[in-house]
């Protein structure tokens, strides 16, 4: 059709070629693209080279050796708590091992008081209630307008300056809490308790696979099976019968004063629970802000709906509000989260063994710090990661789920 | 009101005020409504009230009643019941300047003033331009003219000798204006079409975002020697203020990258229409527009560097922190160190509270769609 109504003659011009200059070639986007990628890699390559040539020529001026053999090394120094045994006998590797179980430990219950701080803080501060709304937006102000390192300082200084354990502070004569830090009862160490912990992990297990059933059954044919005081039962009957089966152990171990300190019972020490309340309520404050954001975030339009279907208040807050707000509360919690990993290594400056700080003591007592550093680096990086990605799984779970 | 009056066949007279009734109006009203609306609320109410109750008089005892606030002899803090404010007052000097030479302690008031001075200045919009950085690049070497001396015939001082607030608000403001240029140019770099330049924008900023501050700035103060060439050493304060930057421009720049995204497609275009360079491009079109929705966002990240400046204490500078620890070394003074901690945790909240102020001002300016 065209060809007949053109008149024009169908040729193509010849593409005109520019004389190949320097300048010409200077206005080619991809010879330019080209030319500043390979000047800025070829820098970062050159200054790399360049450091690290430094850094080898001022080794051997000093002689020291290099590569990661010091890790099977005798450590030559004690760490004063740790969950698994060690002693100056045992090697830097296991050093790192008790210094990351440790900055585990003070996260993974930092991160648990946080959440549970955090989320009602900012479930209270929508409260209707003024008193309560307004404490909790002061906590907040205070919190988080203010230095962590100066917050664990504050709490090591104020645990520190506690009486000393003959006039300690007691509840009911069993929890004591002195300037050696926090004397709680705990049950004297039984192969049962293992097995009734495994007990419960079991039963969440079946208790969820139960929802699921249910849930199924409901989109498949309508019916409605409450399996809620199923699960519960389910999750306290069956470590109850593993603890009792075990011939139910009650041995308690109760703190009582010996002396200048107290035996017995589970003591936490002061630089643990420094850093604990450090950490926790730094981030339950961030935590409260993202809660209040992510709540007020769910449209009115979403509450009364929900109302005008006549949802029960619970069922408006379990199935309409919280499944829309938490997917604006989990991406910040995560990075939040992670923060709070990376802050744990803060408790370098009150004694606590944690990651950087028993690194510190390697740096200094094997000579090695190239290794030991990029060793914390790694440590850090993988942890930072692991974090990432098991709460962008949880995100996956919580976004909408679309057809 | 007078055209309607004329149409209106309603009487234009108001009927007598009346009072509202009791229960309606008043504190009663408010009680009821704000504090006591349920059974629930009035037990939470009811606990609250008890918890201050319990914790404030104390509080107040300690704090104020029975403080001691004015002694050079601390036996008369021991026998006191209250806290010894007396502390702060003994050693505001050190907490304050550090080792800075004690007759040239005005010179750090200056810093402080130029310092305020400027954040003061950047808050007003009208003066919103690249002339305020240009200005705060010229209060930057004002201040280290002040920090430093040996010109104008000010006595020299090394940055051995740096401490207190001038030194925490110096390291403060290198790190953000530091931070930003190289924060805007990574942002950029990450969302560049060249895949090298991307692949080392990316490999950094997840790098130093996956790494605690504390172990960057300990790279920076322990490593950077190592791989720098024999002879030439860098002074320690401007090791950790790399580190600092480093850090900030980081996270600052996944920031910045939000704003960039956020701006639509069509500016871009319209700019490329008009056959502006990338530079200009990104100058004068996008840039302005992407700082500005991410103000309150940045704001977050500028008092977190802010509040991060006391890490510096742990690899042995004298910010507030650092020099409060030393003031505390006072065998005399040791006792009292919870009060030096609570006067500095109120001048960093200070500080902080006015920069979280402003920044929910401006986020609530910019979603009320004002200009900025």
């Amino acid at each position: 059709m065209i060809e007949q109504i053109s008149h024009a003659p169908r040729r193509q011009a010849p593409a005109k070629r520019p004389p190949l200059s320097l300048s010409g070639l200077w206005h080619s986007l991809a010879v330019r693209s080209w030319a500043y990628q390979i000047a800025v890699v070829a820098a970062v390559i050159g200054m790399a080279v360049y450091m690290v040539g430094n850094a080898q020529d001022a080794m051997e001026r000093r002689g020291i050796a290099t590569g990661f053999g010091f890790l099977g090394e005798e450590a030559g120094f004690d760490i004063g708590e740790s969950l698994i045994a060690f002693n100056s006998e045992n090697s830097f590797l296991r050093a790192y091992g008790v210094a990351v179980l440790n900055t585990l430990k003070v996260s993974v219950f930092s991160i648990l008081f946080a959440t549970l701080i955090g989320v009602v803080l900012g479930i209270a501060r929508l409260s209707s209630n003024v008193l309560v709304a307004k404490l909790s937006a002061a906590y907040v102000e205070i919190f988080r307008n203010t230095p962590q390192l100066v917050q664990i300082i504050f709490w090591y200084t104020l645990i520190t300056q506690l009486p000393a354990p003959k006039q300690a502070f007691s509840l009911f004569d069993a929890v004591f809490l002195t300037n050696r830090g926090l004397i709680l009862p705990w049950p004297e160490a039984d192969p049962v308790y293992l097995w009734t912990a495994l007990a419960l992990v079991c039963a969440c297990g079946a208790a969820v696979l139960l929802l699921r059933w249910a849930d199924r059954l409901r989109r498949r044919t309508g019916r409605r099976v409450r399996v809620v005081w199923w699960n519960l039962g389910l999750i306290l009957a069956a470590p109850l019968l593993v603890w009792s089966l075990g011939g139910a152990p009650t041995a308690v171990s109760i703190p009582y004063l010996k002396g200048f300190n107290f035996t017995g019972g589970l003591a936490v020490s002061p630089e643990f629970l420094a850093l604990l309340l450090g950490l926790s309520l730094y981030i339950a404050a961030f935590i409260a802000e993202i809660v209040r954001s992510g709540i007020q975030s769910v449209g009115k339009g979403q509450i009364e709906a929900s109302r005008s279907i006549c949802l029960r208040p619970s069922d408006t807050y379990r199935k309409v509000i919280l499944p829309q707000a938490l997917r604006v509360i989990v991406p910040p919690t995560a990075a939040q989260y992670v923060s709070l990993v990376k802050n744990s290594s803060l408790g370098v400056a009150i004694g606590y063994p944690e990651l950087f700080n028993v690194n510190n003591t390697i740096v200094t007592l094997s000579g090695h710090t190239t290794e030991a550093i990029a060793m914390m680096m790694a440590i850090y990086l993988s942890i930072s990661f692991s974090i990432a990605v098991v709460m962008n799984l949880y995100n996956r779970a919580v976004q909408i789920k679309e057809r | 009101m007078s055209t309607t009056g004329s149409i209106s066949f309603a009487v234009p007279r108001s009927a007598p005020r009346r009072d509202p009734p009791a229960r309606e109006a008043g504190v009663l009203l408010w009680l009821r409504k704000n504090l006591f609306s349920s059974v629930y609320n009035s037990a939470l109410t009811l606990l609250a009230l008890w918890a201050l109750f319990v914790t404030i008089p104390d509080f107040v005892a300690w704090a104020f009643v029975d403080a001691v606030w004015q002694t050079d002899d601390p036996a008369a803090c021991r026998a006191a019941a209250g806290a010894c404010w007396a502390v702060v007052a003994e050693k505001h000097r050190v907490m304050l300047f550090g080792t800075f030479p004690y007759d040239e302690h005005w010179r750090a008031v200056a810093v402080i003033a130029v310092v305020i001075a400027m954040a003061i200045v950047s808050v007003f919009k009208r003066f919103w331009s690249y002339w305020l950085f240009v200005a705060w690049l010229g209060a930057t070497g004002i201040v280290l003219l002040l920090l430093l001396g040996g010109l104008f015939g000010l006595t020299p001082t090394g940055t051995h000798q740096w401490g207190g607030l001038p030194l925490t608000l110096l390291m403060f403001v290198g790190t953000v204006v530091g931070g930003m240029p190289l924060a805007i140019m990574l942002a950029l770099g990450r969302r560049s079409s060249l895949p090298a330049i991307k692949a080392i924008c990316i490999g950094f900023i997840e790098i130093v975002r996956g790494v605690p501050l504390i172990t960057v700035l300990f790279m920076a103060s322990l490593m950077f020697p190592l791989f720098m060439p024999e002879g030439l050493t860098i002074d320690k304060f401007l090791r950790a203020q790399i580190g600092m930057i480093l850090f900030f421009a980081a996270y600052a720049a996944e920031i910045v990258r939000g704003g960039l995204q956020a701006i639509p497609r069509g500016q871009y275009e319209a700019a490329d229409a008009i056959g502006l360079g990338y530079w200009q491009k990104t100058g004068r079109i996008v840039l302005p527009q992407a700082l500005r929705i991410v103000l309150p966002a940045l704001m977050n990240d500028i008092i977190r560097a802010f509040k991060n400046t006391t890490f510096v204490s742990i690899i042995g500078l004298f910010d507030v922190l650092g020099a409060t620890a030393t003031a505390l070394e006072d065998p005399l003074w040791v006792l009292y160190a919870l009060e030096a901690y609570v006067f500095i945790f109120v001048l960093y909240f200070v500080f902080c509270y006015a920069m979280s102020k402003y920044s929910e001002r401006v986020e609530r300016d910019l979603s009320k769609g004002r200009n900025l």
